[in-house]
């Protein structure tokens, strides 16, 4: 199936997860990534379970902050 | 951000019409920390060219941490691929310390393609703005200083 990830379209597998797709993606430091899906946030502890879908827009977000 | 790996020239240039931008928005911002985003060109030769900054919320509204809105983050990232340019990193600013990443900027600075811009208004009147690479290396942050040109105009090439 196709997907767009990052503004990139992509042929990924059927029924790949979020998780799978970080993995796939080699995301440097994944535990700092939040993640959307159609530009819905994506809970990271539900990355395991959400199944991606033709079409979806996925983006990859470091979060960003910092301090004096 | 892009899961590709940068190469790194550490040259980096912003016009100086973007750069009044994040100047003037960092000052109304006083006394709290402002934030945003940068984008443009990554060239051949390893340098970055900025060609346009983002003005975000900082969502702890304070003068000592910055969060950027992690919605506005998402438009804004949209909004570059659409004008076909590419997310670079950040900027914020100092309002009363010199600019250079604190020990909470290094802690949090985890995209190792970005670059991280900090403006400086310790002396308001005399801003200070430098561009900076943060990178994990055995568990270290690694910290190093990139060559930020401030341009009149956008340079060929």
């Amino acid at each position: 199936m196709k997907i767009v990830v990052s503004g990139e379209k992509k042929e990924v597998a059927e029924n790949l997860t979020v998780a799978a797709l970080i993995e796939q993606e080699k995301v440097e430091t994944p535990q700092y990534v939040t993640v959307s899906v159609n530009e819905e946030f994506i809970e990271s502890g539900s990355f395991a379970d959400r199944i991606l879908h033709e079409g979806d827009e996925v983006e990859f977000l470091y979060f960003m902050g910092g301090g004096k | 951000m892009n899961s590709r790996k940068r190469v790194l020239n550490m040259r980096i240039t912003i016009q100086k019409s973007e750069f009044k931008k994040i100047y003037n928005y960092a000052l109304l911002q006083l006394p709290d920390e402002a934030c945003g985003l940068i984008a443009g060109y990554d060239k051949e030769d390893g340098s970055r060219e900025i060609r346009k900054v983002y003005l975000l919320t900082n969502t702890d509204h304070t003068n000592e941490h910055f969060s950027i809105d992690p919605r506005e983050q998402l438009q804004a990232v949209r909004e570059m691929r659409a004008e076909g340019l590419k997310p670079l990193g950040n900027w914020h600013s100092h309002p009363e310390t010199p600019s250079r990443p604190s020990e909470e900027d290094k802690r949090l600075a985890n995209d190792p393609n970005a670059s991280y811009l900090i403006l400086s208004l310790e002396e308001k009147e005399r801003p200070v703005l430098n561009a900076f690479h943060v990178e994990s290396v055995n568990g270290d942050k690694v910290v190093r200083k990139e060559e930020l040109v401030i341009v009149q105009e956008v340079e060929n090439g």
